[in-house]
C-alpha cells in the first residue's frame, strides 16, 4: 500500500475514528462518507468508537500472503463494536483462547510494513477482555 | 429481446502450464470454440473476455485488444471488451455476450475467460486474490481468501449442523467427478481422510478444502437462437441470465453465512426462465472452498439453510444423485483459473446437455444451471441453459 494511501486513513486506523449518519443514527466503521440507507438525505459526521466489542466469527490464518507470513499463525476475526458496526481485524491471542462471542477491546499495534525499507503500517487489533 | 443460443464451446486443460503463456491459452480455447461452432473468425461480431488480474499476474492490461490481435481479429476491428468481477469475471463476460445478442446489437459473439496465475509465486498470488475483497479494510489487516471463507465456515458450523466430515465430502465428491473430466487439474479420487490429514490453511479449512491456483482459458460462442442452426445442430438455449451484487466486505453482510447475491441471482434466474428448482437437472456452483458449495446449494434455494451437508453425505449431490453438483469437478478438482471459471462452467453444462460428458454424463440432462461468485459474494452470476 502506497504511503499516501496509508497516510490518508491514519486517524481512522490508529484511533477507530469512523462515521455516523445523523439522519438515521447508524454508525459506520470502516467509515463511510455516504449513508447507504439515507443516501442524499443522510448527514455524515465523524465518530470516535470506544473500541469495545465481541467476536462475531474468526479463523486462525496458517498460510498468509508474503507480507503476513512471519505472523502466522494469527487470529483474524470479524468484530462487532458495541456501537453496532462490524469490521475485520486481528485478535492478539493464542488459538483456542477466543470463540464466537468473546468480548474484546481495541489495542494499537503494528499491522505490517510496505516491504523491508518502506513505511510501517500501524492500526487497530483486539485483545480478549479478561 | 431475442432468444440466445450457445453454438460452440472450447476449454484448455486446466493446470500449471509452465510452457504456455497467457496468449497461448486464450488462443487455444478460442480456436476450440470456433471449431466446435463450425465458424471462421470472419463471422465474429464482438468479443468479451473475463479476466481478473492480468495486470498483476503478468503485468499486462488492455486484454481485450491483446486477445483480438492475437486471435487475428484486429484487422477486422471488431469490438473487444474486458470484463472484470474478480472470480465472477467469466460469468459476467458470458452475460455481456448474451445481452449483446439478445438486444440485437450483435449476432455472433465470443465470450471468453482466461487467467495465467502461475507466473508468480504462491504468496504473491494469495495477495493478488485478496484484491477481490476490500483491500483497505480486509486485505490490509491480513485477511486472505481462505481466511474469509474460513470465517464463513466458523459462523456456519456454529449455527447449523454441519460436520467437519461432511465438509470434506464436498471435496471427495468433486475429486470423484474431476477424475472423470479430461481437462481437470486434479484427476485423482481422494478420501475424507485425505482432506482431514491435509494441513490447516485457515481453521477450520484445510488444504483440500481449497480450490487450487490454476492456469487456463475457456471460450464459448453465442448467437441468436433463430440463426443457431445455420452453424450447428448441437446448440443449447440460454434460458436465463441473472447477476446480483452485495457488499464488497464479508463483515458488512446481513448474514455472514448467506450469500444474498446468490439468493437474488438464483431467484431472478428461475423466475425469468419460468422454472422451479425441480426442473434443474444439474448445477455447476462456485466451490472455491468446500463451505462455498454448501452455502451455494442452500442460497440458490435447492434446500433449506443447514441441510446441504446432510444432502452431500447422502449422495444427493453426487454424479448419480438427484441433483448432481459440479460434475466438472468444480473449482476444487477441475481447477480455478479465476477469470476462466465462469466460462468453463458454461462449457461443462453445455457438454452435459449435448450428452457429450463421457464418464461423468448425467443421463437425460435437459436443463442445467451455473453459479459464479466474485469475492466472498459481492458479485454473483447465475445462468440457466436448456436443450432445445
Amino acid at each position: 500500500m502506497s504511503v499516501a494511501r496509508f497516510w490518508r486513513k491514519i486517524p481512522q486506523r490508529y484511533n477507530l475514528i469512523g462515521t455516523r449518519c445523523e439522519t438515521c443514527g447508524t454508525y459506520f466503521f470502516p467509515p463511510r462518507s455516504f449513508c447507504p440507507a439515507c443516501r442524499r438525505e443522510g448527514k455524515i459526521v465523524e465518530h470516535r468508537f470506544q473500541g469495545r466489542g465481541k467476536v462475531v466469527t474468526y479463523t486462525v490464518i496458517r498460510s498468509a500472503s508474503e507480507q503476513f507470513e512471519r505472523l502466522t499463525p494469527y487470529i483474524l476475526a470479524i468484530v462487532q463494536l458495541d456501537e453496532g458496526p462490524r469490521f475485520t481485524a486481528q485478535v492478539v491471542a493464542e488459538p483456542g483462547e477466543i470463540q464466537i462471542g468473546t468480548q474484546v477491546r481495541s489495542v494499537f499495534r503494528r499491522i505490517g510494513a510496505d516491504g523491508e525499507s518502506g513505511v510501517i503500517h500501524y492500526g487497530t487489533k483486539f485483545v480478549p477482555v479478561r | 429481446m431475442r432468444d440466445v443460443a450457445v453454438i460452440g464451446i472450447g476449454c484448455t486443460p486446466f493446470g500449471e502450464h509452465w510452457g504456455s503463456s497467457f496468449r497461448d491459452l486464450f488462443i487455444q480455447a478460442g480456436a476450440l470454440a470456433l471449431e466446435d461452432a463450425g465458424l471462421s473468425g470472419e463471422q465474429i461480431d464482438a468479443l468479451y473476455v473475463g479476466n481478473m488480474s492480468a495486470g498483476r499476474f503478468i503485468d499486462q492490461e488492455h486484454i481485450g485488444a491483446l486477445i483480438a490481435d492475437y486471435s487475428g481479429l484486429a484487422t477486422r476491428h471488431i469490438p473487444a471488451t474486458r470484463v472484470e468481477a474478480a472470480c465472477a469475471s467469466g460469468g459476467l463476460s458470458f452475460r455481456q455476450a448474451v445481452i449483446a445478442v439478445a438486444s440485437g446489437m450483435e449476432d455472433v459473439v465470443v465470450a471468453a475467460g482466461v487467467e495465467k496465475m502461475t507466473d508468480v509465486g504462491t504468496g504473491a498470488s494469495v495477495d493478488m486474490l485478496a484484491g477481490a475483497a476490500d483491500r483497505e479494510w480486509e486485505g490490509f489487516v491480513g485477511a486472505t481468501f481462505p481466511g474469509l471463507y474460513a470465517m464463513i465456515a466458523t459462523d456456519y458450523m456454529h449455527r447449523y449442523p454441519l460436520t467437519r466430515e461432511q465438509l470434506a465430502m464436498v471435496a471427495v465428491k468433486n475429486h470423484f467427478n474431476g477424475a472423470r473430466n479430461p481437462i481437470a487439474q486434479f484427476r485423482q479420487e481422494i478420501t475424507v481422510e485425505t482432506v482431514l490429514r491435509s494441513p490447516l490453511v485457515a481453521d477450520p479449512l484445510r488444504l483440500f478444502d481449497c480450490s487450487p491456483i490454476t492456469d487456463g482459458a475457456a471460450a464459448v460462442v453465442v448467437a441468436p437462437l433463430e440463426r443457431a442452426r445455420e452453424f450447428t445442430d448441437r446448440f443449447v438455449r440460454v434460458r436465463a441470465s441473472a447477476q446480483a451484487s452485495d457488499t464488497i466486505s464479508l463483515h458488512d453482510r446481513a448474514d455472514i453465512s448467506r450469500l444474498d447475491a446468490s439468493v437474488a441471482a438464483g431467484r431472478w434466474a428461475l423466475s425469468d426462465a419460468g422454472l422451479t428448482h425441480r426442473d434443474i437437472d444439474l448445477v455447476e456452483v462456485h466451490d472455491c472452498f468446500t463451505i462455498a458449495e454448501i452455502c451455494a446449494i442452500e442460497d440458490l434455494g435447492f434446500c433449506r439453510k443447514g441441510e446441504a451437508g446432510r444432502l452431500t453425505e447422502e449422495g444427493v449431490t453426487a454424479l448419480d444423485g438427484d441433483l448432481p453438483v459440479n460434475t466438472s469437478g468444480g473449482l476444487k478438482a477441475c481447477g480455478h483459473p479465476v477469470g476462466a471459471t465462469g466460462i468453463k462452467q458454461i462449457c461443462e453444462v453445455v457438454q452435459q446437455l449435448r450428452g457429450e460428458a463421457g464418464k461423468r454424463q448425467v443421463p437425460d440432462a435437459e436443463i442445467g444451471m451455473t453459479h459464479n461468485v466474485g469475492g466472498t459474494g459481492a458479485t454473483v452470476a447465475v445462468h440457466i441453459l436448456e436443450v432445445v
